[in-house]
């Protein structure tokens, strides 16, 4: 419902209104704490659970991942292409590992969908390239995780 | 006119242009800051000390981007458009005393580039052709929201030249002149009344135009924003309405030409609501004192001290200005955009009225001999 | 040597030629534009004659409100189309057309050819009016002592063409009920 507010006779003059918000907006000039950050220099602080660029842990240089195909079964994104291959010792393990970023949503099932726990989500948030970039097994085996 | 004259109008010319040259860029900067700490913000800090050469890198910007000409305008006022904005800017502030004279010889030399007899009015004349600028150019680009810009931009000066011309006929009715040097020099002598009161001698303060004219002041400086375009008026450029108005087709230096137009107007009319309603380059209660306590302590000659005295009014003159034009952006990040019936009511429904009324109680005071 | 001359018939070839677009181009706003800088260049030729109140008043006025206006509503009515184009328009008119323009010119020659050359200067010469405070002011004091009723008269005439306008405008809006 539209309510006519009865405006007083200083309101209605406008002008006491104006150097009102002038000395508002003068406040804000000189006193006011000032929201900026100065990123290269400081950084924001983000939770321990920020989802950044993927990584695949390893444990004694040899991945976790067994090319189970559980992450790209789950992602909803489709980004991640795997060829699974077999080792000497019978164990499976990805030939091919790739994830394509510019599809990738940051979702983190795939995280949650490894049972090996290999697929990781670390807290970088630096990623700006100027090519289309696919993240390929060597890239994704260097271990800048925190988790 | 002589070598001796040529030289000497030229060396003002000079210098005025050179300081119109640098007012843009430095009012960019400062627009920039001031918009950034007014919301909280810090604004552009990286080039040079505080950011200030952030200007001179967006200058090196514009001079180098593509400068494309689009296919669907009219070539020949599309390019015309931006000279014809910037023009009448460079040319007002001429008229405008920026100090009182100096005694060479027996030579007068008067700190203004040309006082001409009909001074007051060269200003508005000039000032009226910058809307030809936003016309030609909202026609030229060929297309509706440019159109819509310039539309709104032409009866909105048409509106509030009206109000701005009457409120300044107190003025002129007060000091009996057009010429800004009179009125500059008038403005020094000192105020013995309060309406029909006569007032102490301890009372009196200089008869500045805002203590004259307190309605005239501000008629005229609401009309002013409209007239430059700024912010609670600034609907030809209504971002959020009509993407930038009149000057959406244009990039590269020709937007920057606008740009630059759009400070230059401003300070021009800063310089103009200084001189008239502020007492021009009349130095502030106290700077006197100041002045003949430096004269006395460095012993100076009368020509040394008569120069003196010129840098003072020159900084009064700035400080002035510079008040004006911090003025200018500080409403600009205080109020928000006019709705258009709303511009249209204030124009003609207050401005006018209001700025009829003050010139009749401008003449009942000075008929009665008040002011 | 002066160089007034030169500033003269600069300025008034200038005039001429605007003129000439004025008149024969299509577009109207480009006209009108025209136009403006026809304005500016009799301005100019007014301050050559040292008359420089009414140069400023002739751009003030001529240049700085009414062509505004004018293009204000060229443009609002989108009068971009030109609806009265004198190609296409009927032979008669156009012989019509001619016929009257070069009666005119005729005209124009005739009078300026038969009018003196040399006539007594008024009182108002440029050293009377320097003398007397400047253009401005000699003005300003004729109009409001000698001539002040055909001024109050020529603002009575304005106000009362002012109300028309608005009465005619509101009478169509509000459906005769005004």
């Amino acid at each position: 419902m539209l309510v006519k507010k009865k405006k007083g006779i200083f309101q209605e003059f406008y002008l006491v209104e104006i150097l009102k918000g002038l000395y508002i907006t003068f406040k804000n000039l000189f006193f006011a704490r000032k929201v900026t950050l100065q990123y290269p220099e400081e950084r924001r602080n983000y939770s321990e659970r920020f989802r950044g660029v993927h990584y695949i842990k390893a444990t004694n240089g040899v991945e976790n991942c067994t090319a189970c195909m559980l992450c790209p079964t789950v992602c909803p994104a489709e980004c991640i292409h795997i060829e699974a291959g077999e080792r000497a010792d019978k164990e499976k393990y990805p030939i091919r590992f790739e994830i394509d970023v510019l599809r990738c949503c940051f979702c983190g099932m795939c995280e949650e969908a490894c049972p090996k726990d290999a697929i990781k989500l670390s807290s970088i948030y630096e990623m700006s390239t100027t090519y289309r970039e696919v993240y390929d097994k060597s890239f994704l085996l260097e271990q800048r995780g925190n988790k | 006119m002589d070598t001796f004259d040529w030289i000497v109008t030229g060396a003002k010319a000079a210098f005025l242009v050179v300081i119109l040259l640098h007012v843009v860029p430095i009012m960019a900067w400062v627009e920039r800051r001031g918009s950034a700490l007014i919301q909280n913000r810090l604004g552009p800090n990286r080039v040079g000390p505080l950011g200030i050469f952030q200007s001179l890198a967006d200058a090196v910007k514009f001079i180098f981007k593509e400068d494309p000409v689009p296919g669907h305008v009219e070539p020949f006022y599309y390019v015309l458009a931006p000279l014809v904005s910037l023009v009448p800017a460079f040319m007002t502030f001429g008229v405008i005393p920026f100090a009182s004279s100096i005694q060479l010889g027996d030579r007068m030399i008067h700190f203004q580039v040309a006082d001409l007899n009909v001074g007051l009015l060269y200003v508005f004349s000039i000032a009226s052709l910058g809307v030809y600028g936003i016309i030609m150019a909202g026609w030229a680009s060929n297309n509706k929201y440019s159109m819509l810009g310039s539309l709104r931009s032409s009866s909105q000066m048409i509106s509030y030249e009206i109000s701005m011309g009457l409120s300044v006929i107190g003025i002129v009715m007060v000091f009996s002149s057009v010429k800004l040097g009179d009125i500059a020099t008038q403005q020094g002598e000192l105020l013995t009344h309060f309406g029909p009161l006569l007032l102490p001698e301890a009372l009196q303060f200089p008869r500045w135009g805002v203590f004259v004219q307190p309605v005239g002041f501000l008629i005229f400086l609401v009309s002013v924003f409209a007239e430059t375009n700024r912010l609670p008026f600034d609907l030809p450029e209504g971002e959020s309405e009509i993407i930038a108005g009149y000057h959406l087709e244009y990039g590269s230096m020709k937007f920057a030409m606008f740009m630059m137009a759009e400070y230059l107007n401003m300070f021009t009319a800063s310089g103009l609501l200084a001189t008239l309603y502020l007492g021009g380059w009349q130095l502030f209660p106290g700077m006197g004192y100041v002045l003949h306590e430096v004269q006395a302590y460095f012993q100076m000659s009368a020509l040394a001290g008569d120069w003196t005295r010129i840098v003072f009014e020159v900084v009064s003159f700035g400080i002035k200005v510079g008040f004006f034009m911090w003025f200018f952006v500080w409403v600009r990040w205080t109020l928000p955009r006019f709705r258009y019936d709303q511009l249209m009511d204030l124009g003609w429904k207050v401005m006018l009225p209001l700025s009829l009324a003050n010139i009749l109680i401008t003449s009942v005071f000075i008929f009665f001999g008040w002011v | 040597m002066d160089i007034s001359p030169l500033f003269f018939y600069g300025l008034a070839g200038l005039a001429i030629a605007c003129s000439f677009w004025v008149v024969f181009n299509r577009n109207p706003v480009s006209s009108a534009f025209s136009l403006v800088l026809v304005f500016f260049s009799f301005a100019g030729i007014y301050a050559l004659l040292d008359a420089h109140l009414i140069a400023t008043l002739q751009i003030l006025v001529y240049a700085g409100a009414i062509m505004v206006l004018f293009i204000f509503v060229i443009m609002l009515l989108n009068a971009d189309i030109p609806s009265f184009d004198l190609a296409r328009s009927h032979l008669f008119v156009k012989c019509i057309a001619g016929f009257i323009s070069v009666l005119l010119f005729g005209l124009f020659t005739w009078v300026f050819q038969k009018s003196p050359n040399s006539r007594a200067l008024g009182p108002f010469t440029v050293e009377a009016i320097e003398a007397s405070g400047g253009n401005t002011q000699v003005l300003s004091e004729l109009l409001f002592s000698e001539y002040i009723l055909p001024f109050e008269l020529t603002s009575i005439l304005l106000l009362a063409a002012i109300v028309g306008a608005v009465a005619l405008a509101k009478r169509k809006l509000a459906g005769g009920r005004f």
